[in-house]
């Protein structure tokens, strides 16, 4: 069986926010749209965004870390979304995993969203219904766009390549691979709801330097001040014989 | 949360009506094995048109939430898996019955059916089958709640109990105040059971809050994002306007409006109706019991605001900081 | 596929698809417009372009909301009779007007004193254009933004190493496997860096940030390494320092590529004291280092002339010549120089511990010597010595405004190209590398005029508007060294001002100093708002008159796209198109955007007619030009000479059959020759053919060691980027410093500063990098205001202009003054605290935000979120003008009267870059009582006509606002 996800690979994530707006401007005139912005140009601008990039910070100075976490929808492979929508509006694919919401059925009782621990789903305060990240579902399987781009918007934006997408369920996947090598990790694991989207940890690149390293025999300086002018004074070797 | 009022209102009308329709079947039920007196069939009748009333007014207001109310009847076909689902199934169900009751008892519709020999046997089915439905329906809308384990506040059994008492108590409540008027005979019966269902609401609500004061978090914002350190702190939550995120799940409120909730709400929904059925039981007075009521309904507003806000979701572990 | 929507109009998202050049920012992007009945559906990356190789950032995701943005001017405007300046009040007049205006205006003033027109232009990117249109009008009063954004960073390693990074240049990540970031928080090469920065962590190689904050890109680093602002010279110097000491430099690359080892005159009472020993000197040195100075001979013990074959030199040491001059070789005197700039000593200066100074410095040398790249790549050296392969020391630095928006970053700039030289990083794998027309001769040939004669009426200019100054002899000044520029520039007050200091343009010529002006023409900057420092006072100078009720700056032209701070303060509007309506050059003669195997050149190619009355403008030059009948958009008898800015770019050539022009692709006749070739007719279609985009790729064996590479310099020269294909050394030790100290100490016969700036030049002008405090500080009392402030690019906006854009602003809808918690806890600030911010210069009211992730002594904000009400279009309430604050109210654009004098430019003494990141601030919370809103307030301005009616909410689809949406 086929679980389509995102693997987010918070090594790289620079917080750019370019998977933010690709997203926008995919879906806002794909088949999840129009996404609803709410006073564009006056106080408090708000509207319907399917992913977004929070910043956090780890630690105290000097020893602090920053980290830009990108999040959308996680297609929860036991998603709690799912079961608790009263009219089936809110579903999750047989064949690829995606969880959608069909507009069309979708009452707008946002009992899904309350489903959902990670915040993901988002009410169109104009159509009155709950969207979400939609896996591109109307551009990874259009056969007009060239197979190589037939990803995400967001995937495809991302100038660090920090989102991989993929099947975690074929382990030979390049986003399982990533999973499997990088100690990709699901979010709140601890509510059961087992997250298809994976998210890979910060790694170090660190340098020793070993003492004996730091001088060497081709050491530069030693072709300096070593040849010190021949001296005019006489010495033992003008002596013995 | 951030409480929605249409929410508040139907919760706790449903609450009252359902309520009020176990005391109007209890009272009769007692009334047929002769333990009560007897009331006119116009009693129950008008009786179960307040409770459908207060049914329908609990319908209207849910529409209120929708998205799209026009829509509503989809709502009908996840009761599989859906609490909200069956809610959707059992209420109008209840209402149906309820319905049902009143004509029964109101045109006084007999019929021997288990051939007891003795009246109210049609009143009593489908009286039977209106509570069946009644406590469905309580239990329905505990498990919204109760159902969502994210949402830790709720994730009890108390959540349900509380649902039950309460509306049960309200209802109760309120059919001591209409039986002042209408049955002066059975004030004591319903003041009773409003008195003892109030004090052990009390108790599973004190409860539900003891609880949730000591609530232990199952995911942190360490989990949310998968770092472990002691000290984690949300910098932006990539955007400032306010979003659907922050809008549906903070109530914005502080810690002392809270508080200050809480306890109106312990007044008005315990204390105050304790006292004034207290009092107006012995006399039946009316002025007392409709106060004991509104008291209680009023408060229940507030407790039902109150239970809303109290439930942090972990959703808002992501929507700390505008930045 | 299941439906998600209930889209019954479901689009062909692919209905049209059209490929351009994205203009969200200065990085230039290669993008496809995908269209549907005419309008913006969707905008991708490029994924054959070389630049974004198909990725689009935050900004380049949201050029629909750019595009059909409520603050687009359409029409242009003359501001209302009676109305004041910056109160936005305008009409609407149609071009014929506007040209009218112009024309006349300009005709006057070309034909009495042409330096009455100053054109200044910001972030544009046409500055071949733009320069060539002053330059033929004759005036010299023409420059970009380089001046107030990173012109240290171009002279500084430009003069160094003949290079920079910015658009010239950059690290390596392909190859690197230490990489060190200074100062920077996204620069212009926004995609590229980070396309570069994920492959080169996912390969294992190390990154270090430095940096007094960290967020962007230097959260991924491996490791961040916080300093105090302004004190980077002092780590760097301290960095070469232990590198010398431990010997952990590429003496063999020093030696043969740069003039490490030539021997420097230390005879003080020698006129040539301080310069290389010649031993013959050639008539006319031209821009390029003849190879006539002498080495010491380590086996023969004497001096011999550079480069001798066989011979290896003393890197170090004094030595006496046979005439008995004193001579040092330069490394010497780094040596020297570096000598007491310990990592003990830049410890206390910059925060930084001293064992990490020590161990970053040993991570430095260790992995440039010992994991050396050799790549089997054959060349050959101008010295025709061949060689067999390409040697890199893998470590690569990259370094921007953190650097070079100091007074002291030209030195901190020297510093970093030297520590980058001594390490043998410069142009070879790994380390850092050029793009063309980079390697240039140090310094570059172009030159400026250099009297005031220069400028006549009815003549062009005779000079660059802008160039490289060798010598005091190439500074723009008259005959008691005064300046002949508006800004300044080129004058003894800031010689190398390579870019001008267009940041002083509107403060000078308010104040008549050192002449008033008539007209001033802005293009594409936000003069009054984001690129001014003190906007509040300069706002006053915009609008103020002179006793006869004159303004004192009489006319003022804005050309912009959008209703910017700006505009309100414009006689006349010209409303310029967006990036998708017009066409435009990525030119090799301004800022291409070349990649290191190679020159590439770009265009953008309409995919939109223009909205409204909206000109490009371009066209608008052409056309004004060509009304002025300047030489070179007329012909003998002066009719016009180019249809319109397309045909331009096809026929224009730099000289008469010169076979250079804007574009370097598809020359000749029928597009067969690149870089140089006759005019050929359908250019602009074979760009369009080829992703608006022109790549050049280089032989491998001409892809490095470009300052001395044999057969990339002849290529060069035979292709018109280089006059000289003659070696370029690294200037570890700078002449052309040097010469200008040796004329402020009152040497030789040449030109001489005026008094009150002898002192100033003799100690900036120092061959060697030093460390001084910036000058601001030091012209501070730091204990009243103990604090740095600084500000950030945030990735998701570009400058002042993306407010009006709906998606944009839910980003960044306001700024708060970041914070470290313990200086927060200082001052009983907490979390979300409305404060002031302030400066010996003024004070700005804002919001804190206490953050981990800055260094204690230092507080920043995001730059040039806050605005001014009602500008971009934008509700008066809106968070941006009510929450956000902009940092520039408390920096000022002159120093404190001091020894070198008054109003002095808030610069760096050498290359006039503005000190955006000098300034001192205090903190502290604000009254109880005080309102919860920024200050300073402005007063609204309305929405200029032409522009559209602000959507209360909207649903973009598809190129509609839908259902009820307007
Ligand atoms: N998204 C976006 N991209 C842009 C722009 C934009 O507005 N938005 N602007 C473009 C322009 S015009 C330019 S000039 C470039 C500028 O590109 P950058 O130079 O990357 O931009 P700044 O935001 O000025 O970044 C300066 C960095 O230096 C740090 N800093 C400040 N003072 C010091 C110091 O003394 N020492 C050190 N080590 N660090 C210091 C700051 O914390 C900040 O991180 O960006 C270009 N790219
Ligand atoms: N405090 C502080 N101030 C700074 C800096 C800082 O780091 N800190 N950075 C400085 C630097 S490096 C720079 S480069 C400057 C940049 O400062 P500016 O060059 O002033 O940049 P913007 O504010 O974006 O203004 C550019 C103008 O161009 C207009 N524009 C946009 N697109 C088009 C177009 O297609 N055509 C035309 N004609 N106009 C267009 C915009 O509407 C805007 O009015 O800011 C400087 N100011
Ligand atoms: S992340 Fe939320 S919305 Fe998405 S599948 Fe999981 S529970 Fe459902
Ligand atoms: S809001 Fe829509 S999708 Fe969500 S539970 Fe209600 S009907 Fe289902
Ligand atoms: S997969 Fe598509 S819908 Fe989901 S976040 Fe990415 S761009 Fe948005
Ligand atoms: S586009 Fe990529 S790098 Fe940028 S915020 Fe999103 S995931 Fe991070
Ligand atoms: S970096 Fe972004 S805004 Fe700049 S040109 Fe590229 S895509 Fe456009
Ligand atoms: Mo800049």
């Amino acid at each position: 069986m086929t679980q389509l996800a995102l693997v987010i690979d918070l090594n790289v994530c620079v917080g750019c926010h370019a998977c933010v707006t690709s997203c926008k401007q995919w879906n806002t005139s794909g088949q999840a749209g129009p996404l609803f912005d709410d006073n564009p140009y006056g106080q408090d601008p708000t509207g319907t965004f399917f992913n977004r990039v929070q910043t956090f910070e780890v630690g105290e100075f000097p020893c602090t870390e920053t980290i830009h976490f990108p999040k959308s929808c996680l297609h929860c492979e036991d998603a709690p979304c799912v079961p608790v929508c009263p009219t089936g509006a809110s579903y999750k694919r047989a064949e690829d995993g995606i969880v959608l919401v069909d507009y069309d059925k979708c009452i707008g009782c946002k009992y899904c969203s309350w489903a959902c621990p990670y915040g993901a789903r988002e009410f169109d305060e104009n159509q009155k219904v709950m969207k979400k990240c939609t896996l591109c579902v109307d551009r990874i399987y259009d056969t007009t766009i060239p197979p190589e781009r037939r990803k995400p918007a967001c995937v495809l934006a991302c100038p660090t390549s920090a989102r991989l997408f993929g099947d975690v369920h074929d382990p030979e996947s390049e986003v399982s691979i990533a999973i499997r090598e990088g100690g990709g990790y699901p979010l709140m694991p601890e509510w059961g709801t087992k997250p298809a989207n994976h998210y890979l940890p910060r790694r170090k690149t660190k340098l020793r330097i070993h003492e004996d390293e730091l001088v060497r025999a081709d050491n530069p300086l030693r072709k300096e001040d070593i040849r010190h002018e021949t001296g005019k004074d006489v010495t033992l070797d003008d002596w013995l014989m | 949360m951030n409480p929605a009022f249409s929410v508040i209102v139907l919760t706790t009308l449903i609450g009252v009506g359902q309520g009020l329709f176990l005391a109007l079947f209890s009272s009769q039920a007692f009334t047929i094995v002769k333990v009560l007196p007897t009331q006119p069939n116009g009693y129950y009748a008008l009786g179960g048109a307040i409770a459908l009333c207060f049914l329908g007014g609990g319908l209207v207001a849910s529409f209120f939430h929708l998205g799209h109310p026009e829509r509503a009847w989809r709502a009908a076909t996840r009761w599989r898996t859906s609490w909200l689902s069956r809610e959707v199934i059992a209420l109008p169900a209840v209402m149906g019955l309820v319905f049902l009751y009143a004509i029964v008892n109101g045109f006084g519709l007999e019929a021997d059916l288990y051939g007891w020999n003795i009246p109210g046997q049609v009143a009593l089915t489908v009286g039977t089958l209106g509570v069946a439905a009644t406590l469905t329906l309580f239990l329905c809308t505990g498990m919204i709640y109760g159902a969502i384990k994210f949402l830790q506040e709720w994730a009890t059994p108390l959540t349900v109990v509380n649902y039950f008492l309460l509306g049960s108590a309200s209802g109760f409540t309120f059919a001591a105040a209409y039986a002042s008027f209408m049955a002066p005979n059975v004030v004591k019966f319903y003041a009773g059971w409003a008195i003892t269902l109030t004090i052990l609401a009390f108790f599973t609500r004190a409860a539900a809050l003891f609880r949730n004061a000591r609530i232990k978090r199952v995911a942190t914002v360490q989990t949310a994002i998968g770092v472990r350190h002691a000290k984690v702190q949300q910098r932006s939550m990539g955007f400032m306007g306010g979003s659907y995120n922050t809008r549906e799940y903070f109530h914005g409120r502080t810690v002392l409006f809270l508080k200050s909730v809480k306890w109106i709400f312990l007044v008005l929904v315990f204390l105050v109706p304790v006292a004034l059925l207290w009092t107006g039981l012995p006399e039946g007075r009316p002025a007392l019991l409709v106060a004991a009521f509104l008291a209680q309904y009023v408060g229940l507003l507030f407790e039902r605001w109150f239970f809303f806000a109290q439930a942090s979701h972990p959703q808002n572990l992501y929507y700390q900081f505008v930045g | 596929m299941p439906h998600t929507t209930d889209t019954a109009d479901s689009p062909t998202p692919h209905e049209e698809v059209r490929t351009t050049t994205c203009y969200m920012c200065a990085c230039r992007c290669g993008i496809k417009v995908h269209l549907k009945n005419g309008e913006v559906r969707f905008i991708e990356g490029n994924p054959d372009h070389p630049l974004n190789q198909g990725v689009l950032c935050a900004k380049g995701s949201s050029g629909i909301m750019k595009q059909y943005s409520p603050a687009r001017l359409t029409k242009p405007l003359r501001r209302k009779s009676g109305a004041e300046r910056g109160a936005g009040e305008f009409e609407e007049i149609s071009w014929d007007e506007a040209f009218g205006i112009l024309e006349e205006r300009l005709a006057r003033i070309r034909s009495t004193d042409p330096k009455k027109f100053a054109l200044f232009t910001g972030r544009d990117q046409m500055q071949a254009l733009t320069g060539l249109f002053a330059r033929q009008f004759g005036t010299p009063n023409y420059a970009a933004h380089g001046g107030f954004c990173s012109v240290n960073m171009a002279a500084g390693l430009i003069y160094t190493i003949g290079g920079s990074f910015w658009e010239f240049g950059g690290p390596d990540l392909d190859r690197a496997k230490l990489f060190v970031m200074i100062g920077t928080a996204e620069d212009h090469h926004s995609n590229p860096m980070k396309i570069a920065l994920s492959k080169f962590k996912r390969n294992g190689g190390r990154f270090i940030s430095i940096n007094p904050v960290r967020t962007g890109y230097s959260a991924i680093a491996d490791e961040w390494i916080p300093i105090r602002p302004g004190t980077d010279g002092a780590l760097l110097l301290a960095l070469i320092h232990e590198i010398i000491k431990q010997g952990l430099y590429d003496r063999d690359f020093l030696v043969q590529y740069s003039n490490a080892a030539e021997l420097v005159n230390q005879d003080p009472a020698s006129p040539e004291y301080g310069m290389f020993v010649r031993f013959e000197v050639p008539p006319e040195e031209g821009c390029f280092d003849p190879q006539n100075k002498l080495w010491w001979d380590r086996d023969m013990d004497r001096p011999v002339s550079t480069m001798t074959p066989g011979v290896e030199p003393r890197l170090l040491g004094a030595f006496t010549l046979p005439d008995g001059t004193p001579v040092k070789t330069a490394f010497e005197l780094l040596r020297e120089r570096v000598a007491a700039y310990t990592p003990d000593w830049a410890a206390g200066i910059t925060g930084i511990p001293k064992e990490t100074i020590i161990r970053l410095a040993h991570e430095m040398g260790v992995t440039a010597r010992d994991q050396k790249i050799e790549l089997p790549i054959a060349w050959t050296d101008v010295w025709d010595n061949e060689h067999k392969t390409i040697t890199g020391n893998p470590v690569a630095f990259h370094a921007m405004r953190g650097l070079a928006a100091h007074s002291n970053g030209f030195h901190t700039i020297r510093a970093l190209g030297i520590l980058m030289s001594i390490l043998g990083t410069i142009d070879r794998p790994g380390g850092f590398r050029h793009k063309a027309p980079f390697p240039r001769p140090i310094p570059p040939c172009a030159k400026t005029p250099v009297r005031p004669e220069d400028v006549q009426p009815d003549m062009p200019l005779n000079g660059m508007p802008l160039g490289w100054p060798a010598d005091p002899d190439d500074l723009f000044v008259d005959d008691d060294g005064q300046p002949v520029r508006i800004d300044k520039a080129f004058s003894w007050e800031y010689p190398l001002s390579v870019h001008g200091l267009m940041h002083n343009v509107i403060t000078n010529a308010w104040r008549g100093d050192p002449y008033k002006i008539d007209t001033l023409l802005i293009f594409m900057a936000n003069m009054s708002w984001n690129s001014t420092m003190n906007a509040q006072q300069v706002r006053k100078m915009l609008n103020d008159k002179d006793d006869d009720g004159e303004y004192r700056i009489p006319f003022i032209t804005v050309v912009d796209a959008f209703q910017s701070e700006m505009v309100a303060f414009a006689d006349l509007v010209l409303p310029d198109t967006t990036y998708l309506e017009r066409h435009d050059v990525m030119s090799m003669l301004d800022r291409p955007i070349s990649e290191f195997d190679g020159p590439v050149d770009s265009v953008r190619i309409p995919v939109l007619p223009p909205t409204g009355q909206c000109k490009p403008f371009q066209e608008v030059l052409i056309e004004l030009g060509t009304r002025l009948a300047l030489p070179a958009f007329v012909d003998k008898d002066g009719k016009r000479k180019y249809r319109d800015y397309p045909d331009f770019i096809i026929n224009f050539e730099t000289a008469p059959r010169s076979g250079i022009g804007f574009l370097a692709g598809w020359r000749g006749r029928g597009g067969e020759k690149s870089m140089k070739g006759e005019p050929n007719p359908n250019q602009w279609e074979m760009y369009e053919k080829n992703n608006c985009v022109f790549h050049y790729h280089l032989p491998k064996s001409y892809q490095y060691m470009r300052n001395w590479n044999q057969g990339y310099l002849q290529w060069a020269q035979a292709h018109g980027m280089t006059r000289h294909a003659e070696p370029i050394n690294v200037h570890i030790y700078s002449e052309v410093l040097q010469k200008f100290r040796l004329a402020a100490q009152g040497r030789g016969d040449g030109r001489q500063p005026p008094a009150h700036l002898r002192k100033r030049v003799e100690t900036y002008f120092d061959p060697l990098p030093f460390y001084y405090e910036p000058l601001e500080a030091s012209l501070t009392d730091k204990r009243k205001y103990p604090l740095s402030a600084v500000t950030q690019r945030p990735m998701a906006m570009y400058h002042s202009w993306d407010s009006q854009n709906a998606w944009l602003r839910q980003i960044h809808t306001y700024n708060h003054l970041y914070v470290n918690p313990k200086t927060a806890a200082a001052h009983g600030i907490v979390d979300d605290d409305w404060i002031w911010v302030e400066s010996q210069w003024g004070k700005v009211r804002c919001m804190a935000r206490l953050s981990e992730a800055v260094e204690p002594g230092t507080v920043w904000t995001w730059n040039a979120i806050g605005k001014a009400a009602g500008a971009w279009n934008l509700d008066p309430s809106a968070n941006e003008s009510k929450q956000g604050f902009l940092l520039n109210h408390v920096i000022s654009e002159e120093l404190p009267a001091h020894a070198a004098g008054e109003h002095l430019s808030n610069s760096d003494p050498v290359t006039g870059q503005a000190a955006w990141y000098d300034v001192r601030v205090r903190i502290y919370k604000a009254a109880e009582d005080e309102p919860h809103e920024t200050s300073p307030q402005f007063a609204p301005v309305p929405a200029a006509p032409g522009t559209s009616a602000r959507r209360p909410w909207q649903n973009y689809f598809a190129g509609k606002f839908t259902r009820g949406g307007k």
